[in-house]
């Protein structure tokens, strides 16, 4: 088991290697650093000594990615690339393009987006498989109909619609909860009820449809069939045997996206105003600041290699069928 | 019209290629058994005729809006030569013209014969009064709104109804005709069998989706002509004229990602499944590292990169609509890059599992070729794979459409799509007395569609994937 | 099952009772603040971008100076009442005035000709007893060693922000720590956007600033740091000294009358040197924890919360020196109640709270429901909020009205041109033919309708490059642009378009097509391109210069872009802007002054407008009193604009904001940043109105709950018989 998850671990490094090296192409292919000086820098008053001295204090005054006066390693050593890359490895973000450290930025800003996220999970969960459940139970029957195309139907609307109806509605109309903003400690819920019934809500249609799937799949195999022979009641086929099965999937779909509840949404964030990391991350989009960008890039990865990691280890633990090789 | 005006845009040249594709293809599959079965499924299912006729509105509409040119302009010059305009214009905005050219100063509610504001207003005595001002084109043949306005509207509307249920008609009876030719029965018998679906195709379904579908455009039509049906935004455009113009955008998008991502999916994945070794490996690093990089970001990465490209070379990219129109074909390529590894991976898995039966391993043992085996073999044993996954991922596309544009990283602003609708409709939303037309007219255009797109998607599904027919 | 809906009824009924037990203690359910804070003295704003920078040598945006103005005091302010702007003094004891010497250095009279000045003198006396805010940079221990100037890395690691240091210290502010402000200015790394403008006037700067540099990359060298820390005090500035404790001189190279309005903006206010000497610690800026994040002042506010993510709040600084409400102003402004707390002791308020708010409506809509106490309007909220009057004045909206908010508007001390590329071959240079197009140009676009439509009537269309406010200006007929506008019943009206065409006829383009080819004119309009909005706006571009039969074609691209294009000289028509940095004519004309070229030059005149005669008057008008003798020059300066018609005067845009009615002593001021000062606030009234306007609406909710359990009534009957049937 170590030895796998140390061979994985070691597999992720080419990979994290070639996720900087495309958006570090991606972002300087057009883009050169003395633009973005210049960006940054603002429009008064600029001249080139300004905009050398920004690069100097960033580290944009080498060559992109080869340095033809240097010697040896040199020639790959002093460059932006190799210099900015080496640090990311180390898990030190520098400082953004407009000279705040990016670390410390993404440990404040970490909590808020977990604080909607891991909510909306939990909650989605419950309501999608007590829903599905339901729906299993009452397989073949006008609500079985009904409710997936009650799904399909919640499927089909944009979650944007969710999300400004929502606003709208309980925030302006009614006068619920606030607005938008957020608020450090408890203080916080009054600004998290409303995203996080949204997000709820806009799950429901795909997950509970997935569930259900899932649930009848399970259903029609040979050992719930002889379960229910044996005489026991529905509603304890369903909930010893259908569900108890069905959690393998379940799980191991929640695993993989564990990792990336840190990364937030970036649409709620930005439109109820909370701090998190979604709205870190569009904003540093619409400011072009490359530095957050590849960090919150690099991140990403990271995340997302965990997750395929997880999701291979909580296999072998629910089933011990599966064996890492 | 002659040639040398017209405009070809990559997007448009690139829908007719996909439209050249999907009739071949069309042909390809009338000719294998296999390939007709499950369409033969999907038409005789009720849900899968019923949205394919849905969808085939939005396609047409897409279609037209996909012919572009330079429109003359009135006068010749000097030498008689005519002259055209900067202007790019399509053959849906020529056949709409009125929609696009009726523009009100500002907002006004659907169907509305007042803008939305109060103006001061002149009085001929030359006082000046506060008040709702009449629109220049919507409702403005009327002499009294307040008294003729529900008439006429009801008139519009019986006019309306009553035209898409003629046409409907006619186009049944021309259906009917059609049948009873091939069937070789009696006309009655061929009607009565439609009528109360005894026929193979549920042409019943058909005819009432059509027939609704007919009688809402004519409805539409009608009062278009003399109303704004769904209001004017800020600046005084046709919300209805912008969602219509908007279904190019959403079908774009849905439909060119796919097509731009299929070829490298297809190739990589069976060409991973089937060589296996450093092959695989290579493919599996190269899906694996795009995979992890978060979708938005990438996307924003690369639109922000185009943009920049499109600012130095802005001479290249004279008109608005050829800016927006390769920030379009962009943005599909770049959705297909962060969308073509989950098919790439199911392939290489299909792919592995072909390669070991027993008439692929045969081939190899004569000393068949890879290309010929791969040709041969295994692409038609995947395609229906390739078809589930391209019209599942439809629906998921154009919603996601909405959200990019929201983040300023989708179209270009200048063009029509819903996102951008519905971008602009969240300011409207503050406003008091609310406008919420934009936004409502957004939705139910990209609702109609995905949710068509949706339950079509799972007609084919199940015809192409029999295994899960029975869950489903 | 039924244990899970036994589950779930329990779960929203504690949800129902935390939701009761809020809406007893609290006024709204949506007050977004603290509930205990409800009935204090605190005001409420939001900010929509985190400020870049704090510093006061690098700040130079409206959005920053918000904070940092009320922070910290530069010699100067401008008066918060009286019209035209007047400076008063600050933290100087009175506004200082020149005095000229030759190049000998001998003294010159006050009246001394122009050519005769080498250097200008200004000696600033500052208010004894001034005390900076507590911080703990001036924290000491009982023998006067600093507490916190030698801190261990593992102190700084676990910092989180400057209040979690645990003692605070302060002193006096002394003549040296304005100098060393001035230093700071040339410091190199600390990029101060005017060290390049100031190195021209203050003597010795430049100078200063490369040894610096110098000595500072010997520095980086011995210590092996990115950022040593470098102590300024053994440095000089020819220029600047200190006189005593309490008053400094700065030495300007030539003449430079604007120099006093440099000493009213936050780039001459005091700074300690502790304060370098703490934030240069190693680790801090990891930590977040800079000078430029972490402002340092001895003004009447103080930063004590600083999350750029969340809030930023101003209190009120304990040390404050004291300043009292001005008893003079305009006439007007006794009826306005402005004058009713005059003489009373400043700041008025205990704290400020300003909220993250990047999106405008949510920002609109929390003003409306009280919980923002002023607004701006953004363009979907004029509507709702502000109507014109039968006699097309502007007033609110009745809503308004009855909640008892307030309007105040103001023209801004700006310009919007459109500007011709003065280097381009067809509407550039100085012959008949471009310079006839470029009027009739001028004429054809219709800026009043440009207002209409895209500024919802905020503005007032340009007649010269002077806003209103600006000395020079002039109103009413003398005032008006001849070549585009004209007098009819009294009132100032466009030249009808007959006009314009007449003179694209006289330029050799009849119907806008070139008389030689017959070729229709294809004019390049190059502009930023970001919003939905924008697609309307060029459209009105085009139908504009479609109306003289021009086609135009647009270039659309990014800011930045646009920005290299106006360096390069490569655009041809474009839209651009300025904002005033001080209140005085040769802060708009210079836009336009030869040697300002920005092709050339890198300066800020994008058009590349060049004319020797204008030049000549620029030289002569920049450094004069404001009298008639100015006004006559540059009444000259701006007769040449209109004829050479460089730009197309736009419009100078109007500031429009609300208010509620618990918020008081609010007068439109364009130059002064630090009003904050002077706001006063009532927050029982405030807290009234809030609860009044915010009542929670449950019944929806209600219903909502009901329709779901009345639906369950049939699906759980089904599974009993369900049940049932099973055991059997």
């Amino acid at each position: 088991m170590m030895a796998y998850i140390i061979r994985r671990v070691l597999y992720a490094i080419p990979i994290l290697i070639g996720v900087n090296v495309l958006t570090f192409m991606l972002f300087f292919v057009v883009n050169s650093p003395d633009d973005m000086a210049r960006m940054h820098l603002g429009q008064k008053r600029v001249n080139q000594a300004v905009i050398e001295n920004w690069k100097q204090e960033r580290g944009y005054n080498r060559p992109l990615l080869y340095n033809s006066e240097a010697e040896g390693v040199g020639s790959i050593t002093d460059t932006v690339f190799f210099q900015k890359s080496v640090k990311l490895f180390q898990f030190d973000f520098g400082s953004s393009d407009s000279g705040r450290d990016i670390g410390y930025d993404i440990s404040q800003r970490m909590w808020p987006s977990l604080a909607i996220a891991i909510p909306v999970l939990m909650v989605g969960l419950l309501v999608n498989i007590s829903y599905a459940l339901l729906i299993a139970f009452f397989r073949a029957t006008y609500i079985d109909l009904w409710s997936v195309v009650l799904c399909v139907v919640m499927m089909s609307i944009s979650g944007l619609f969710y999300i400004i109806g929502g606003q709208y509605l309980v925030s302006k109309l009614l006068h619920l909860v606030p607005i938008s903003g957020y608020d450090t400690g408890l203080g916080a819920w009054k600004f998290l009820v409303l995203p996080v019934i949204i997000g709820v809500i806009g799950s429901i249609g795909a997950g509970t449809r997935w569930y259900r799937t899932l649930f009848l799949e399970e259903i029609n195999k040979d050992y719930v069939r002889t379960a229910r022979a044996k005489g026991l009641s529905e509603r304890v086929v369903l909930f010893r045997h259908v569900l108890k099965n069905a959690m393998i999937p379940i799980l191991t779909g929640v695993v993989v996206v564990l990792p990336l509840l840190f990364m937030g949404s970036l649409i709620t964030e930005s439109f109820f105003g909370i701090p998190g990391l979604g709205s870190y991350t569009i904003d540093a989009i619409q400011r072009q600041d490359f530095a957050i960008v590849r960090s919150m890039v690099f991140l990403g990865s990271v995340l997302y290699i965990l997750g395929l990691l997880l999701t291979d280890i909580s296999y072998t633990l629910v089933d011990p069928r599966v064996r890492l090789s | 019209m002659n040639m040398d005006n017209l405009v070809i845009l990559w997007t448009d040249a690139l829908v007719y290629l996909l439209l050249v594709v999907a009739i071949a293809f069309g042909i390809y599959a009338s000719r294998k058994e296999h390939l007709r079965a499950p369409w033969r499924y999907v038409i005789r299912s009720k849900v899968g005729i019923g949205t394919l006729v849905v969808l085939l509105f939005y396609v047409v509409i897409g279609l037209s809006d996909s012919i572009h040119f330079h429109p003359p302009l009135d006068e010749p010059d000097k030498n008689g030569e005519v002259i055209y305009s900067s202007e790019v214009i399509s053959l849906f905005d020529q056949m709409v013209s009125g929609l696009r050219a009726r523009q009100e100063k500002t907002y006004s509610a659907p169907l509305a014969t007042h803008l939305y504001a109060k103006e001061n207003i002149e009085l001929p005595d030359g006082t000046t009064i506060r008040d709702f001002p009449r629109l220049k084109y919507g409702g403005a043949h009327l002499q009294d709104p307040e008294k003729d306005w529900k008439g006429d509207i009801m008139a519009l509307s019986a006019l309306g109804i009553f035209k898409g249920l003629v046409l409907t008609l006619v186009l049944s009876n021309i259906l009917l005709i059609f049948l009873t030719i091939r069937s070789g029965c009696s006309f009655e018998h061929t009607a009565r069998n439609v009528l109360v679906g005894r026929t193979e195709i549920p042409w019943c379904v058909a005819l009432a989706v059509l027939g609704l579908m007919l009688v809402v455009f004519m409805w539409s039509a009608e009062l278009a002509t003399k109303y704004h049906l769904l209001g004017t935004d800020k600046v005084g455009e046709d919300v209805f004229y912008q969602s219509l113009k908007s279904i190019r955008t959403g079908l774009l998008i849905g439909t060119l990602t796919t097509l731009v991502m299929l070829p490298a999916a297809v190739l990589l994945g069976i060409m991973a499944g089937y060589f296996r070794g450093w092959v695989d490996d290579v493919i599996q690093y190269t899906y694996t590292t795009l995979n992890s990089i978060p979708g938005v970001l990438l996307i924003a990465a690369a639109i922000l990169m185009l943009q920049i490209y499109m600012s130095q070379h802005a001479d290249e990219f004279n008109s608005l609509v050829e800016r927006a129109d390769l920030r379009l074909l962009f943005l599909c390529i770049i959705l297909g890059v962060t969308s073509w590894t989950g098919l790439c991976r199911l392939l290489r898995g299909e792919a592995m599992k072909l390669r070991e039966v027993d008439y692929v391993q045969a081939a190899t043992a004569f000393g068949v070729g890879h290309f010929q085996i791969i040709s041969r073999h295994i692409l038609p044993n995947v395609l229906h794979i390739v078809l589930i996954s391209v019209v599942l991922d439809f629906s998921r596309l154009v919603l996601a459409e909405a959200v990019l544009s929201y983040v300023n990283i989708g179209v270009d602003p200048t063009m029509n799509s819903w996102g951008n609708m519905i971008n602009s409709a969240r300011l409207e939303m503050a406003r008091e007395p609310v406008v919420w037309w934009s936004l409502a007219a957004a939705m139910i255009f990209m609702f109609t569609l995905v949710l068509s797109a949706n339950l079509f998607s799972d007609v084919v599904r199940d015809a192409f994937d029999p295994r899960l027919r029975s869950t489903n | 099952m039924d244990h899970q809906f036994r589950n779930m009824a329990y779960m929203l009924f504690g949800v129902w009772a935390v939701l009761l037990l809020t809406a007893c203690t609290d006024g709204g359910w949506n007050n977004p603040y603290p509930t205990a804070e409800a009935d204090r003295n605190i005001l409420y704003s939001s900010f929509s971008e985190r400020p870049k920078h704090l510093d006061p040598v690098r700040s130079y945006s409206s959005d920053e100076y918000a904070f940092i103005a009320q922070i910290y005091e530069p010699p100067l302010q401008y008066h918060f009442l009286k019209r035209p702007y007047v400076l008063e003094p600050l933290s100087a004891t009175a506004v200082p005035k020149a005095r000229y010497l030759d190049a000998d250095g001998n003294w010159l009279p006050a009246g001394a000709p122009e050519e005769t000045i080498a250097f200008s003198d200004y000696e600033i006396e500052i208010k004894q007893g001034m005390q900076y805010q507590p911080h703990p940079a001036l924290a000491r221990d009982g023998q006067g060693n600093y507490l916190y100037h030698d801190l261990t890395g593992e102190e700084i690691e676990s910092l989180n922000t400057l209040s979690d240091f645990s003692e605070t210290g302060s002193r006096e502010v002394i003549a040296e720590d304005f100098v060393n402000q001035i230093k700071r200015l040339a410091v190199p790394h600390l990029h101060s956007p005017i060290a390049g403008l100031m190195g021209e006037y203050i003597l010795g700067l430049n100078a200063f600033g490369k040894t610096i540099e110098d000595v500072y990359t010997q520095l980086k060298n011995e210590a092996g740091l990115e950022k040593p820390y470098l102590d300024l005090r053994p440095h000089r500035i020819e220029g600047v000294e200190v006189v005593d404790r309490h008053s400094f001189r700065i030495r300007l190279k030539g003449k430079y009358p604007q120099f006093v309005y440099w000493l009213a903006m936050p780039f001459f206010s005091p700074m300690p040197w502790e304060a370098d000497a703490f934030f240069s610690q190693q680790g801090m800026e990891k930590r977040n924890i800079t000078l430029d994040w972490y402002p340092f002042g001895s003004g009447p506010f103080m930063l004590t919360e600083n999350n750029p993510n969340l809030r930023m709040v101003l209190s009120r600084n304990p040390n404050f020196h004291g300043e009292q409400y001005p008893s003079e102003g305009e006439e007007s402004d006794k009826a306005l109640g402005l004058l009713n707390d005059a003489g009373a002791e400043l700041p008025f308020i205990e704290k400020a709270v300003y909220s993250l708010e990047k999106e405008n409506i949510p920002n609109w809509n929390k003003f409306l429901q009280g919980y923002y106490d002023t607004s701006g309007i953004s363009s979907d909220s004029f509507d709702q909020a502000v109507k014109f009057s039968d006699q097309g004045e502007l007033g609110l909206t009745e809503p308004m009205q009855e909640k008892g908010i307030n309007l105040l508007t103001a023209v801004t001390t700006s310009m919007n041109y459109m500007g011709f590329n003065m280097a381009d071959p067809v509407v550039g240079g100085d012959t008949e033919r471009a310079r006839l197009l470029r009027q009739a140009i001028s004429v054809a676009l219709d800026f009043e309708e440009y207002i209409s439509i895209f500024n919802n009537g905020e503005g007032i269309t340009a007649q010269s490059p002077l806003p209103p406010g600006i000395f020079g200006n002039r109103t009413g007929e003398e005032g008006m642009n001849p070549y585009v506008y004209e007098m009819s019943n009294g009132k100032l009206n466009r030249k009808p378009l007959a006009h314009a065409k007449a003179l694209m006829a006289q330029a050799g383009y009849p119907n806008g097509k070139d008389r030689e080819t017959g070729k229709p004119l294809i004019l390049y309009y190059d502009t930023t391109a970001s919003g939905p909005d924008d697609k309307a706006r060029l459209n009105w571009f085009s139908k504009q210069f479609v109306k003289l039969g021009i086609q135009l074609v647009i270039r659309a691209t990014d800011y930045n872009r646009f920005r290299e294009k106006m360096r390069k000289g490569t655009s041809q028509i474009f839209m651009w802007g300025w904002n005033a940095d001080y209140p005085d004519p040769e802060n708009f004309l210079f836009l336009l002054y030869g040697p300002n070229g920005k092709m050339e030059h890198g300066g800020e005149n994008a058009a590349n407008y060049s004319s020797p005669r204008f030049d000549a008057l620029f030289e002569k008008m920049k450094n004069m009193e404001n009298g008639p003798g100015r006004q006559q020059i540059i009444d000259e300066m701006v007769a040449i604009l209109r004829r050479d018609a460089p730009w197309v005067f736009g419009f100078h845009p109007k500031a429009f904001s609300l208010f509620h009615s618990w918020y008081k002593n609010v007068k439109p001021n364009l130059m002064a940043n630090n009003t904050l000062k002077y706001k006063r606030l009532e927050p029982e009234l405030r807290q009234r109105m809030r609860t009044e306007w915010n009542p929670p609406v449950l019944w929806p909710v209600i219903t909502l709950l009901v329709v779901l359990v009345v639906s369950a009534i049939p699906a759980v009957r089904i599974c009993r018989q369900h049940e049932r049937s099973a055991v059997r």
